[in-house]
């Protein structure tokens, strides 16, 4: 007999003894005072403002896409309040040339990674030119089936490793989309490979309806990672702070060749799960939803900054006005769009196309003509 | 010129592509260090190294997804799914996402993936290994569905698909893997996709096959001869999209047609074929458009694929049929 080990049988206790180890990681309180001096990212005072500012924007964004869809001016919308320092605290650790693979929720990354805002409402109104990125910006298509993003980021990931990049493959899912199987293939092949990809669950708690506790029996969804062997972390995603960090160490890690990362950031949408008829007062009660409220990322953020001297009323007002304009002049560009037609989807099919399409493409070539 | 077997066809066709194109990566499970589970990429992880042909861990949907991401970071792809009954597994990744990649991106991204997958019945596998699986590709827009039934067509036809700038599923034959020899040019060369090729002509009955039933077919049309019978047999060789110019070439030569598939019989290629020629060529038809499938059943346990798989004699009694009709 060998020497007994201390964990040899107990596999209740070492799991007891992991998860007690996940902590969530917080840099800036509910109140906006910093309570982990060691890790303070120590931005610049224009890297605080521009941060705050896209945080306001992207809030007045979601606020009137919410407004645009109930007068029937936009589609397909799943807002995003609640959620902008997971968001957008994440994309602010990227590069340029770093690849996003978004959910349907994370349009606003895509946003400020370089899709034009008329193109995301023509996105949301199911217009195909809101899917064409522009040059050199690296952005998918919102992803619709919950974790196929995860694979893809894997692959993604493996081509810039292999072109030598030093960049990264960034993605998105909610806490239902860690239940997926394709979560979990796409954090094992890009720990298999050590490809440079950063996964990121934004947890708002709610899969649609389902609750993040019938999602898993795992104490976080973070723990996940050490099951595909890769560095894992859970951050508080109202803290913009935290979750800045939590990224920019999980790139500069991937870039070094250190492989991926799993994120959870603890969040919240306060909205609906989409404007397509979600009613979350069956599932959700106001004290669940105020308890959140007072964790508002914003507020924090703007506690924080106020208290540097960094911002203000003004200043504020002044990014939504922006906001407010530059929106308006977005959807009258999305109005402008020439409609689509059947002879453009066609098109898109392949290459070139093959014998049945060409039949399909006269015959509507011609009802277009009509 | 070198004699072949299928399956040395495509490692071939495999080999003038690694040179050819530096973007080509082959990967998928047992590839590498093994060659394949049937050596279709024997030695190859030898001669082009670890970076251009790799083992995956065993998980289809990743691997989809590993084409996906590659092909957008400007990749050729060319994965194996081990057995087509697993495409299951990966059926988003190859019809929700690589299918739709072109389209949903306005053309902005595309996929220039090959996915290669043996499949087939006829060699006494375990369940979900040798299920006849084309139709569900073929009825993904945004896919091309290519089955090879010789060693030279095999290699241009992987040649193509490698090239191609769309997805297109290269599915391979299991009894064909070994079964034939034939003169397959060492160099380099393609065979268009979308193409069918009559394997034999004749003037009385057309019969349109794919796969291991082009030459059960043959075989029928053998027989017939001896009774008098002139009969032409076309290889679809792509399945999606159809040679509709020479299937209706074909059967307003002949006036009378019978279409053959290994699948069973509800909504396959077969159907497909016979509502082309419905639809173009009613007027020439001397006789009804006849098929020969398996049965609408699941694909069958081993000791019954003799008597499930439609083979020579089927084709012959169906043949028989339309010609005397």
């Amino acid at each position: 007999m060998g020497e007994k080990l201390s964990n040899q049988y107990n596999p209740a206790a070492l799991l007891n003894e992991i998860e007690d180890k996940f902590q969530m990681f917080q840099i800036l309180n509910e109140k906006g005072e910093i309570v982990n001096e060691e890790y303070d990212p120590k931005l610049s005072d224009e890297e605080l403002i521009e941060l705050m500012s896209r945080m306001v924007y992207t809030r007045i964004l979601d606020q009137r896409s919410i407004s645009l869809n109930r007068q029937g001016r936009l589609g397909f919308y799943a807002p995003t309040a609640g959620q902008e320092a997971s968001q957008l605290a994440s994309h602010f650790a990227l590069e340029k040339a770093d690849w996003i693979l978004p959910g349907y929720r994370d349009v606003p990354q895509i946003v400020w990674h370089g899709l034009p805002l008329w193109q995301a409402f023509l996105f949301s109104r199911g217009h195909f030119v809101g899917n064409q990125a522009p040059e050199g910006v690296n952005v998918l298509a919102p992803q619709i089936i919950i974790g196929a993003q995860y694979v893809q980021t894997a692959g993604v990931a493996l081509g810039l490793q292999k072109r030598g990049a030093k960049n990264v493959a960034i993605t998105y899912t909610g806490d239902g989309g860690s239940s997926q199987g394709d979560f979990y293939e796409g954090i094992n092949f890009a720990g298999a490979f050590k490809s440079p990809a950063i996964f990121i669950v934004q947890n708002n708690q709610y899969a649609i309806s389902t609750p993040r506790d019938l999602q898993t029996a795992a104490k976080t969804i973070a723990q996940k990672g050490i099951s595909a062997g890769i560095p894992c972390i859970q951050v508080d995603g109202m803290d913009a702070l935290a979750v800045y960090v939590a990224t920019r160490d999980a790139r500069e890690r991937a870039v070094n060749g250190e492989g991926p990362t799993l994120i959870e950031t603890v969040c919240y949408r306060y909205g609906p799960h989409t404007m397509s008829g979600d009613d979350p007062t069956r599932y959700r009660t106001s004290d669940i939803d105020n308890e959140w409220a007072a964790k508002d990322p914003i507020v924090r953020f703007r506690n924080y900054l106020e208290g540097k001297g960094l911002w203000s009323e003004e200043k504020e007002t002044e990014v939504i006005e922006r906001a407010k304009e530059e929106i308006k002049e977005a959807i009258k560009k999305a109005d402008e769009t020439p409609k689509q037609k059947v002879t453009d989807l066609i098109s898109n099919m392949y290459e070139e196309l093959p014998v049945n399409l060409q039949e399909q493409y006269s015959i509507f070539k011609e009802k277009e003509s009509r | 010129m070198a004699q072949m077997t299928m399956i040395q066809a495509i490692t071939d066709a495999l080999r003038c592509e690694l040179k050819n194109d530096e973007n080509v990566l082959v990967f998928g499970e047992d590839v590498g260090v093994n060659g394949g589970v049937f050596r279709a990429t024997e030695g190859l992880q030898q001669e082009f190294g670890e970076s251009r042909v790799f083992d995956t861990p065993l998980a289809e949907s990743g691997i989809g997804g590993l084409a996906v991401g590659l092909a957008l970071t400007g990749y050729r792809p060319v994965p194996e799914i081990q057995f087509f009954g697993f495409v299951f597994e990966v059926m988003d990744s190859i019809s929700g996402q690589l299918a739709r990649m072109r389209y949903r991106s306005g053309g902005v991204y595309s996929a220039p993936v090959t996915i290669r997958s043996p499949f087939g019945g006829g060699v006494h596998t375990p369940e979900m290994h040798s299920d006849s699986l084309e139709g569900l590709m073929a009825q993904s827009p945004g896919l091309k569905v290519v089955i090879p039934s010789t060693p030279y067509d095999a290699k241009g036809l992987l040649i193509s698909s490698i090239r191609d700038n769309d997805p297109v599923i290269f599915l391979e034959h299991l009894k064909l893997y070994r079964s034939i020899k034939e003169e397959v040019p060492e160099e380099s060369y393609t065979i268009p996709i979308g193409k069918a090729d009559v394997k034999r002509e004749g003037s009385d009955l057309s019969i349109f096959a794919y796969g291991l039933m082009v030459h059960e077919s043959l075989r029928a049309a053998e027989e017939l001869e001896k009774e008098g019978y002139s009969v032409e047999v076309v290889d679809l060789r792509t399945v999606q999209p159809l040679d509709i110019e020479t299937i209706i070439a074909s059967v307003e030569k002949t006036n009378r047609a019978i279409v053959v598939q290994e699948a069973q019989k509800q909504a396959g290629i077969a159907a497909n074929v016979v509502a082309e020629i419905t639809e173009r060529a009613i007027l020439s038809l001397e006789a009804p458009v006849l098929r020969v499938t398996a049965p609408d059943t699941v694909y069958p346990f081993p000791q019954a694929e003799n008597v499930w798989l439609p083979n020579y004699k089927d084709i012959l009694e169906t043949a028989k049929k339309v010609l005397t009709f």
